[in-house]
């Protein structure tokens, strides 16, 4: 009996060894231990053993399931996993491939640069102003304190649509327009980004169009240091951590004292090289404390208030961070141009 | 202005400074250099030769061969191809060795068989500027003054061992038009002395016969009037010409040069006339009469006009005041009386004409600005020396003329506290005191409140702030500490609108679309080639004085330049386009502005091409009317904005009447969206082009932002498919519409999933197929109610629109 079992036990072993398929493995599992297999049949012939023998052989019957129940399950599993590998193999493809194209959009530059200084100013506790693009020549000369014969008209060639209606020449106006409109209420605190136009011909440096930022702070107590640090925070997050600014005298109707704001050079970080005249400085603003006549024209008394302003070419900046060449990139909008500012 | 660097130390002591260092100083402080040039192109080894023989060469009849005295020892053979070289000249010679700018070296050398030991230069060989040379410089070889002494240094005898700083100067610092004044300038920088020019001048002559009268007292506040005889026209001494031409200024005569060397160094604009040619010795200082012309110096007629005011005698115009003599009373050769002109004519009055006649002299831009009322008389007696000096005139007794208004010089004060609060630093009043000493600035002081007489010279100065200026500058911006805004704290942010701008630009940004920015200023037939969004047709607003037509009148609408745009990018074969802007449009009902244009905020988009593409895959999807459209409902999803209409709109210029649709939202008209006219396609020379252009104002009244989450639903939807034929004018839209009011209140969506036309139906039908989804938000609906619900709506549509359910 137990030596039929042990035949039994090793017979099925190498047939199981033989099964390369389910249905092989199905039939083999039926033949040892289906309802009809041959364990079965040799568990009926218990009934002939001693009592003896009996548990005896019972154990070892039980044994020799145990083992072919385990080693079929093996075999299934390893079939299954064989079947499985063979599908994902036929499934293979080149991922190298290029991915389905998912249309991507880009910002303007110009507009980037503005959204970056805007988050700069709003995170300074500023709002952003704005106005209109034509403009009252009271509000755009007059205001600033740039009278009809003021010889700094010179600086501003401007389109005139009427004698006293133009395209504004700067953002300035809503500078004028948002003193008036806070009613000599304190403290203001005001970006202005626009759209400017000038009588330039357009060539790589000049354009008849172009974007301008403009800043405002009217507050007791402004002075000069408060301007100095406030461009120096902004020059830091807008051309990096390191960066130093330079402040040159310079002069403009609306401002005084009046500065030009240098950078360090962005090309050659101060060494000195052709983008900077070898100086390691680099213009990107000019700014200054708001002229007195400024402030009582926009209905604050320049003994009780003090404040201080800033204007910025942003197509300056652009060209600058970016390397830009040409400023007439930004208006002709050549795609190959546009698509490159795709990344954060 | 063009500072000579040697001709500025006579006036300050510029020792152990370089003319770099001396630039940097005055930028820093508020004079910007623009330039530092050497007047030496590169010139060594040139002197001053004496032409002993000159004769033709044995072999070459256009060569002289010259002997030369170049104080060399032995005398030097040069040949020498000028054709005005002779016998008796005193002319620069390049010696064996020397260099010339553009790298070239004089080296020994044989011409024709005779040898050649230097060669004897013309002024451009030496760099010299041909605009500032004297008419008989500017062909052939220069020769020099008799009076140039042989074997010297051709470049110190040209004035070429000297550097010009070139200034950029903002219109406040006129006072830096003049040699005195950078001299203030610079003494101030350096804490130094200013040396006044000499101009004591002994009146040798008889009794000025020179009057004056000046019937203009608002246009001219003073005239001085000098008279000069035995005046002797010659050409200036070479020293003078140096400085004239490192001052960028044409050397003429010495008379017209000394009164330009005075405008140089007082920066005060002086004229003189020649005496004979003034009838009577008179001059009138008046204003033009009706219809006046006069030919000036460069021989144009000018017309004058009312307001120009003129220098006369009592019959004749005789110069522009402050703008140009007339060629009537020129100095000449033959010159040898002349009166001297030292005036001050308003700022306004000389702009003005100076506008009007559209000329802009080297006065002109002093006049302008305004010179210094203070500098009249001593420029005048500085001229008069001079001319006393190098022409030989006798000078007449006493100045004709006078002043008739005189400007007082302006007084201001300011405190301490103010100058630091101002600028945010602790200067000391000694350290205040000392700037203003510096600037030469008389002012009394008392508890800590300086009160100062501002020079006439420093016009720009009329209030505090213009005091601290000064000390800011002085004392060096660099050394102003950093601060930031310590008052009350306020909120940065950006308001509704500017939020649901951002929202637009970063939404279609996403959705693949690329921003652009174009000119505002267009052609006026590009306005309106394109539809505008407005109510009413509205004619573009012209600039007065456009500078070409290409960019004449303000645009009305963004499509013209999205347009443009693509034509230049197809054109360089960028064919597949996604753009997009935001920017105003300008419009106005008036013929002639009397107010200000309304201007409103405009969405405009374009696609071209194909938005989709790619070859392995086969992906190749053009854009189309769906995809624009897409593009707005995904915009409009996402600014909130439900209730959405698309209605057909055939009459928009430039669009597809069959392909349009205007936008509406409750009914208001926001925008439009559709195919270009093929004409216009064909005009821009652009593929199938589809736009869209939204009112960003109106997208900004309607639009929500998210605010309300609603919990997910607990029960299970109920979907019915309806598939209906229709006749092919009925819009989809309304049988989707339709399908809303009537599938009762337990309707969650409705989605068109199918359109056909074709074969299985009737060729003026369509079959539209909808799948309706309900549910109910407090229970599991039951099939009864779906299906009565459906067959309502099934009836309905039959009734309504003649839709059959499709079977």
């Amino acid at each position: 009996m137990q030596t039929r079992l042990e035949n039994m036990k090793q017979a099925a072993l190498a047939q199981l060894a033989q099964v390369t398929d389910a249905q092989q493995l199905q039939e083999l599992r039926v033949k040892y231990l289906g309802k009809k297999g041959e364990l079965t049949e040799i568990l009926r012939g218990m009934g002939s053993l001693s009592a003896e023998e009996r548990p005896k052989v019972g154990q070892l019957v039980n044994q020799v399931r145990g083992v072919l129940e385990t080693a079929f399950a093996d075999k299934q599993q390893a079939l299954e996993a064989a079947v499985l590998n063979a599908k994902l193999a036929s499934e293979r493809i080149d991922v190298t491939l290029p991915g389905r194209p998912i249309a991507t959009g880009t910002m303007h530059p110009l507009s980037r640069i503005i959204e970056e200084a805007e988050n700069i100013f709003i995170g300074l506790g500023y709002e952003v102003a704005e106005g209109p693009e034509v403009e009252l020549d009271h509000f755009n000369f007059e205001m600033l304190n740039l009278p009809k014969d003021h010889p700094a008209r010179d600086m501003q060639d401007s389109f005139y649509i009427t004698d006293e209606i133009l395209l504004r020449t700067q953002t300035s106006p809503v500078q004028a327009r948002t003193m008036l409109s806070k009613a000599g209420k304190t403290p203001v605190k005001i970006i202005c980004p626009g759209k400017v136009y000038r009588r330039d011909d357009d060539d790589a440096t000049h354009s008849h169009q172009f974007t301008q930022i403009e800043g405002l702070v009217i507050d007791r107590g402004i002075s000069m240091s408060d301007l100095k640090g406030t461009l120096l925070t902004f020059a830091r997050q807008m051309f990096g951590a390191h960066q130093q600014i330079r402040l040159r005298p310079s002069f403009f109707p609306f401002t005084e004292p009046s500065v030009e704001v240098d950078i360090q050079c962005v090309i050659c970080g101060g060494e000195g090289c052709r983008m900077c005249k070898h100086t390691g400085w680099i213009e990107i603003l000019g700014a200054g404390m708001v002229h007195p006549r400024v402030l009582e024209m926009g209905g604050y008394d320049p003994r009780e208030v003090s404040g201080f302003a800033f204007g910025m070419g942003v197509e300056r900046i652009a060209m600058l961070r970016y390397g830009i060449e040409d400023i007439r990139h930004f208006y002709t909008n050549d795609v190959r141009f546009l698509r490159q500012f795709n990344r954060f | 202005m063009k500072v000579s660097y040697n001709w500025l130390k006579e006036y300050v002591d510029l020792s152990g400074i370089s003319p770099e260092q001396l630039a940097e100083l005055l930028t820093r402080s508020g004079v910007e250099v623009e330039a530092v040039e050497s007047r030496n192109g590169g010139v060594s080894n040139v002197v001053v030769g004496y032409v002993k023989e000159c004769g033709k060469h044995p072999d070459a009849d256009r060569l002289n061969v010259c002997i030369v005295d170049a104080g060399q020892g032995e005398d030097l053979q040069i040949v020498c191809g000028a054709p005005n070289v002779a016998k008796g000249q005193k002319v620069p010679v390049a010696l064996v060795g020397a260099k010339l700018p553009g790298g070239v070296h004089i080296k020994r050398s044989k011409l024709r068989g005779v040898e050649s030991q230097g060669m004897i230069c013309s002024a451009k060989e030496l760099g010299l500027n041909d605009k500032l040379l004297a008419k008989d410089q500017q062909e052939g070889i220069m020769v020099l003054p008799p009076d140039a002494e042989v074997g010297m240094d051709a470049v110190s005898y040209l004035g070429m061992d000297d550097t010009v700083l070139e200034l950029g100067l903002t219109p406040n610092r006129s006072d830096c038009l003049s040699m005195l004044g950078v001299a203030y300038e610079v003494a101030a920088i350096l804490g130094k002395e200013v040396i006044l020019p000499q101009n004591d001048v002994t009146e040798d002559g008889e009794a000025n016969p020179v009057t004056v009268e000046i019937e203009a007292a608002d246009h001219c506040y003073q005239y001085s009037g000098r008279h000069f005889t035995n005046v002797k026209i010659a050409s200036s001494p070479q020293w003078l010409k140096n400085r004239l031409m490192a001052a960028g200024v044409r050397p003429i005569n010495n008379v017209v040069d000394i009164t330009n060397y005075v405008m140089l160094e007082y920066g005060q604009p002086l004229h003189a006339f020649d005496a004979a040619c003034v009838h009577d010795r008179s001059i009138v200082v008046r204003l033009a009469k009706a219809g006046e012309k006069l030919t000036t110096l460069d021989d144009q007629e000018r017309q004058l006009d009312e307001e120009t005011l003129v220098i006369a005698d009592r019959e004749k115009g005789l110069a522009i005041a402050g703008i140009m003599g007339g060629a009537n009373s020129e100095i000449t050769s033959d010159t040898t009386e002349i009166i001297l002109e030292a005036a001050y004519f308003t700022p306004q009055s000389i702009r003005r004409s100076a506008r009007m006649l559209g000329m802009r002299t080297e006065g002109c831009v002093r006049w302008e600005k305004g010179v210094d009322p203070q500098r009249v008389s001593p420029a005048c007696d500085r001229a008069a020396l001079l001319i006393q000096q190098l022409a030989g005139a006798t000078v007449s007794k006493g100045v004709a003329g006078g002043t008739v208004v005189r400007k007082k010089p302006a007084v201001v004060s300011v405190s301490l506290d103010k100058i630091n609060s101002h600028l945010g630093t602790n200067l000391t009043a000694a350290e205040v005191s000392d700037i203003f000493t510096r600037l030469q600035f008389p002012f009394e002081t008392a508890d800590d409140i300086w009160t100062v007489t501002v020079p006439t010279r420093r016009g720009d100065i009329t209030l505090p702030e213009d005091l601290i200026e000064e000390v800011a500058r002085l004392y060096g911006y660099d050394h102003i500490p950093t601060s930031l805004p310590s008052g009350e704290n306020t909120q940065g942010t950006l308001t509704r609108e500017q939020k649901i701008r951002r929202t637009i630009r970063h939404h279609l940004i996403g959705a693949g679309m690329s921003e652009t920015i174009t000119y505002v200023l267009v052609h006026p037939e590009q306005s309106e080639n394109v539809s505008g969004l407005h109510e009413q047709s509205y004619k573009p607003i012209p600039l007065a004085m456009p500078m070409s037509e290409e960019h004449g009148v303000l645009r009305t609408s963004l499509l013209p330049s999205l347009l443009q745009t693509a034509a230049y990018n197809k054109n360089r074969q960028n064919h597949d386009l996604a753009l997009f802007e935001l920017g105003s449009v300008f419009l106005s009902e008036e013929e002639k502005l009397s107010r200000l244009p309304e201007e409103r905020l405009y969405l405009g988009g374009l696609l071209s091409g194909c938005w989709v593409r790619q070859n392995w895959l086969g992906l190749k999807q053009p854009v189309d009317f769906y995809l624009a459209k897409g593009l707005v409902d995904s915009l409009l999803t996402h600014l909130g904005i439900t209730d959405v209409d698309y209605q057909p709109s055939e009459g928009r210029s430039g669009m597809h009447p069959g392909r349009t649709a205007d936008v509406l939202v409750q009914g208001v008209l926001i925008g439009f969206v559709g195919q270009i006219h093929p004409a216009t396609e064909k005009a821009y020379d652009l593929d199938e082009t589809y736009v869209f252009q939204l009112d960003v104002a109106k997208l900004g009244t309607y639009a929500k932002s998210f605010n309300e989450y609603r919990p997910l639903p607990k029960f299970p939807a109920i979907g019915r498919d309806l598939a209906f034929v229709v006749d092919r004018r009925v819009p989809a839209a309304a049988l989707t519409q339709l399908i809303r009011e009537e599938a009762g209140e337990y309707l969650e969506s409705v989605l068109l999933f199918d359109v056909y036309t074709g074969e299985r139906i009737a060729p003026e039908k369509k079959s539209l197929a909808f799948s309706l989804t309900y549910r109910h938000p407090d229970r599991t609906l039951q099939d009864e109610e779906v299906q009565q619900a459906t067959d309502h709506v099934v009836s309905v549509l039959a009734e309504k629109t003649g839709a059959e359910l499709r079977s």
